[in-house]
C-alpha cells in the first residue's frame, strides 16, 4: 500500500473549460482547474476505486470516506479510475455536464475506454519518472562504494613477509556493498610477525574509515606492546571516544614467533580460529569484548604453539554467514570439517573457497565479505634445522661491550652438527664477533633497550647468520678500506677493521636496511665442506 | 658475560723485551697493554716480542690496539715480533697485513 501515497495518487477533477464556461455559464462552479484531492491509504474510497473497474456516479456513492465527501463538494458527477494491473493510478473526475443532463450510457462507455487505454500509458510516464530518480540514487550509491573500496583496499596489506619455514597466506573478496573486513601481517622486533583478522560493523564508507583507523592504531601498538592482549586494549581505548554510535570492531591478534612456532593471541569477539594439527582440529579460544563499545576492556591472551605441519585459519564471519538457495548457513561446524580435511600440500584458502561456492552453488550473490588468512609452519626434513624452518639458533643480546663472546658461543653450539672444519669454524665466530660489535656499537650505540638479534640458518647447502641491530634505518655505518701503512703513519684511525675482516672471513657479507635497522647476513657454502 | 681482562707480564730476552699476554685482546685491554708496552720499552730493546700463547681472543678492536703498538714501536726504531699466534690469528694478521710490518715466529699451537 505504500505506493498509494505517492503523490501521482492524487486526484485531480477537470471542471469545465474556459471556453465551456464562456459559450455556457454554469452556476455554482469554478472556473478552471481545482486543488487535487488525496485518498488518504486507508480511506474506503481508495479500495472501491480499485475494485470497480467502471465511472462510478459520485452523487449516487454511500461511504464512510472523507475523499469522497471532498469530491462532492468539489461538484465531481462522475469518477472513472485509472487501473492498472490491479493498482490505482489516477482518478479521471467529471463535473457536471455541460448540458446539465445526466451522463448518458454512451458517455459511460467512452469515458470507460478512454480509461482502459489511458491507464496503461500513464503507468508508463510514471515508471519512467520512477526510473529517472532511482538511476539518480544508485549512482551517488555506486560512487559511494567505489570510494568504501579504494579506502578498503588502500588498508590492506599490498604483500605478504617471507617467512622462511612458513608459509603465509591472504585471500579477501568484498562484497558488492563492501563491508568492514580487514587484515593485516605486521613484522615485530626479535622475528616476531603480528596477524590481524578484523571485521567492522556496518558496510560502505562508514565502515571503511573506522576499519582504516583501527588498523592505524593496531599498527602503532603492535611495534610497542607485542603482547597481543595490551594491544587489544589499547586500541580499544584509543577507538572508544571517536567511535559512532551502533558501531564496534571485532579482531583477532595474534603474535606468532616464527622461530619456536608460539602464537599468543587475543580475541576481541571474533570468529575463533581453526588450527589443523596432526590430532585434528583445535579452536583458538580466548575472551574479549569488540574494539569501540567501552573503554578499560581487558582481553584474555591464550597461547599456542604449532609444531611443523600444523596450519591456522583465521577468518571473518563472511564465510560461516553465507547462505545456500534454502537459505540455510554455511556455518561453523561445516567450516571446522573442511578446515579438517585440509590436507599438508593443499591451500587451505582453496579448500575453502571451493567448499563454500559447493555449499551456496553458483548463482547466490555474495552476502558479506569474505576474508582469510592462513599460517601454515612448514613439515619436518631430516636436514640439521630444517624441521625449524632452517632455523638453528636464535637470540637476543643486550648491547653491552663483550657481549659478542655470547654470540660467538652461542653460534658455535648452534653449528655444532654441522661439524665445519676448525679453520672455517674460527673465521665464522670472527666474523659473528665483529658484526655482532658492529650492531652493538654502530647500529645500537651501545643502548640497553635496542638488543641485538643474532640468527643461525641451514637450508639449501647454506650456512647464514643472520646480525640484526635495532639502530633505525638509513644510517649504515661509513667505510672506509682499511689502510695499515696510513694508519701506521697516523693518517687513518687505528681501528675500522670490522668490516674488512668479516668480508675476508666468510663467503659472503649481505647488508640489508629494514625498517628497524640493519641486517649483516653472512653465509658460508657448505658443499663438500665435510671433514 | 664476564669479560676476561687482558694480562700482560714483561720479561727480558737477550736483546729484547718479551710482552705474554694472557686474556682477550680486545677494548678493555688498552691500558694493560700500554703499560707493558712502556714498561718493555723502557730498556730501549732491539725488539719486542709479543707472545700471544694465552690471548684466546683477539678482535678488531685489539688488531687497532696492535695497530697502535706498532706505529709507536717503529717511531722508536724498535722491531715487533709475534710468538704464539694460532693459524687462525696468523691468518687475520696476514690479511691486515700486520705480517708485513712484524715478524711472525713459528706458532706454538695450531
Amino acid at each position: 500500500m505504500a505506493a498509494l501515497t505517492k503523490p501521482f495518487h492524487r486526484l485531480r477533477r477537470r471542471d469545465r473549460t474556459e471556453e465551456a464556461t464562456s459559450a455556457q455559464p454554469a452556476p455554482a462552479t469554478t472556473p478552471t482547474e481545482q486543488t487535487p484531492v488525496e485518498i488518504a491509504p486507508n480511506d474506503p474510497l481508495l479500495a472501491y476505486f480499485q475494485t470497480a473497474p467502471e465511472a462510478v456516479d459520485v452523487e449516487a456513492l454511500e461511504l464512510d470516506s472523507p475523499a469522497l465527501e471532498e469530491l462532492k463538494a468539489a461538484g465531481v458527477k462522475l469518477a472513472v479510475p485509472l487501473v492498472s494491473q490491479g493498482e490505482l493510478i489516477g482518478v479521471l473526475n467529471l463535473g457536471q455536464r455541460l448540458s446539465e443532463q445526466d451522463y448518458s450510457s454512451d458517455d459511460r462507455k467512452l469515458l470507460d475506454n478512454l480509461a482502459a487505454q489511458a491507464a496503461p500509458a500513464l503507468r508508463v510516464g510514471q515508471l519512467v519518472r520512477e526510473q529517472e530518480a532511482e538511476a539518480v540514487t544508485r549512482q551517488r550509491f555506486e560512487s559511494e562504494l567505489e570510494v568504501a573500496r579504494l579506502i578498503q583496499q588502500n588498508f590492506l596489506p599490498k604483500e605478504l613477509p617471507e617467512m622462511a619455514g612458513w608459509q603465509v597466506a591472504a585471500y579477501y573478496r568484498p562484497a558488492r556493498e563492501v563491508g568492514g573486513d580487514f587484515y593485516d601481517v605486521i613484522p615485530l622486533p626479535d622475528g616476531r610477525v603480528g596477524f590481524v583478522v578484523g571485521d567492522v560493523t556496518d558496510k560502505g564508507v562508514p565502515a571503511a574509515l573506522v576499519m582504516s583507523a583501527t588498523r592505524s592504531l593496531l599498527r602503532a601498538s603492535a611495534q610497542r606492546l607485542i603482547e597481543p592482549g595490551e594491544v587489544l586494549a589499547r586500541v580499544n581505548d584509543q577507538l572508544c571516544p571517536d567511535m559512532p554510535t551502533a558501531m564496534f570492531v571485532t579482531c583477532l591478534y595474534g603474535v606468532l614467533d616464527r622461530f619456536t612456532g608460539r602464537l599468543r593471541f587475543a580475541n576481541a569477539g571474533h570468529d575463533v580460529p581453526y588450527v589443523k594439527t596432526a590430532h585434528g582440529v583445535e579452536e583458538l579460544r580466548a575472551r574479549g569484548m569488540p574494539l569501540g563499545l567501552m573503554p578499560g576492556m581487558d582481553y584474555e591472551e591464550k597461547e599456542a604453539t604449532l609444531a611443523p605441519g600444523d596450519s591456522v585459519l583465521l577468518h571473518s564471519d563472511g564465510i560461516v554467514e553465507s547462505h545456500d538457495a534454502e537459505r540455510d548457513m554455511f556455518g561453523f561446524p561445516r567450516l571446522k570439517d573442511t578446515v579438517a580435511r585440509a590436507s599438508r600440500d593443499e591451500s587451505l584458502i582453496d579448500l575453502v573457497l571451493s567448499d563454500l561456492a559447493a555449499f551456496t552453488g553458483p548463482d547466490i550473490a555474495q552476502e558479506d565479505d569474505i576474508t582469510m588468512v592462513t599460517l601454515k609452519r612448514s613439515a619436518g626434513s631430516a636436514v640439521p634445522g630444517e624441521q625449524d624452518g632452517g632455523v638453528l639458533a636464535e637470540l637476543s643480546l643486550a648491547s653491552e661491550p663483550g657481549n659478542e663472546r655470547e654470540a660467538i658461543a652461542a653460534v658455535e653450539r648452534a653449528v655444532t652438527d654441522l661439524a665445519l672444519p676448525s679453520a672455517r669454524l674460527e673465521k665464522l665466530k670472527t666474523a659473528v664477533g665483529e658484526a655482532t660489535m658492529n650492531a652493538m656499537e654502530h647500529g645500537n650505540e651501545y643502548r640497553a633497550d635496542r638488543p641485538v638479534l643474532v640468527r643461525v640458518l641451514h637450508a639449501d647447502g647454506h650456512l647464514r647468520v643472520q646480525v640484526s641491530d635495532h639502530g633505525g634505518a638509513g644510517r649504515l655505518p661509513p667505510r672506509e678500506s682499511p689502510d695499515l701503512e696510513a694508519k701506521l703513519e697516523g693518517r687513518q684511525n687505528p681501528r675500522g677493521w670490522g668490516l674488512f675482516l668479516i668480508e675476508k672471513m666468510v663467503d659472503e657479507a649481505r647488508e640489508t636496511s629494514h625498517e628497524d635497522g640493519h641486517t649483516l647476513e653472512l653465509v658460508l657454502r657448505l658443499e663438500g665442506e665435510r671433514k | 658475560m664476564t669479560v676476561h681482562e687482558l694480562e700482560a707480564s714483561v720479561s727480558r730476552e737477550g736483546d729484547g723485551a718479551v710482552i705474554a699476554l694472557a686474556g682477550e685482546l680486545n677494548l678493555t685491554a688498552q691500558e694493560a697493554l700500554d703499560a707493558a708496552y712502556a714498561e718493555a720499552a723502557a730498556g730501549a730493546p732491539e725488539h719486542v716480542v709479543l707472545d700471544f700463547t694465552a690471548a684466546d681472543y683477539i678482535n678488531s678492536t685489539g688488531i687497532a690496539l696492535i695497530v697502535g703498538l706498532l706505529a709507536q714501536a717503529r717511531a722508536q726504531a724498535i722491531e715487533v715480533r709475534a710468538r704464539g699466534l694460532s693459524d687462525h690469528y696468523r691468518e687475520i694478521f696476514e690479511i691486515t697485513r700486520l705480517s708485513d710490518f712484524m715478524t711472525i715466529e713459528g706458532s706454538t699451537h695450531a
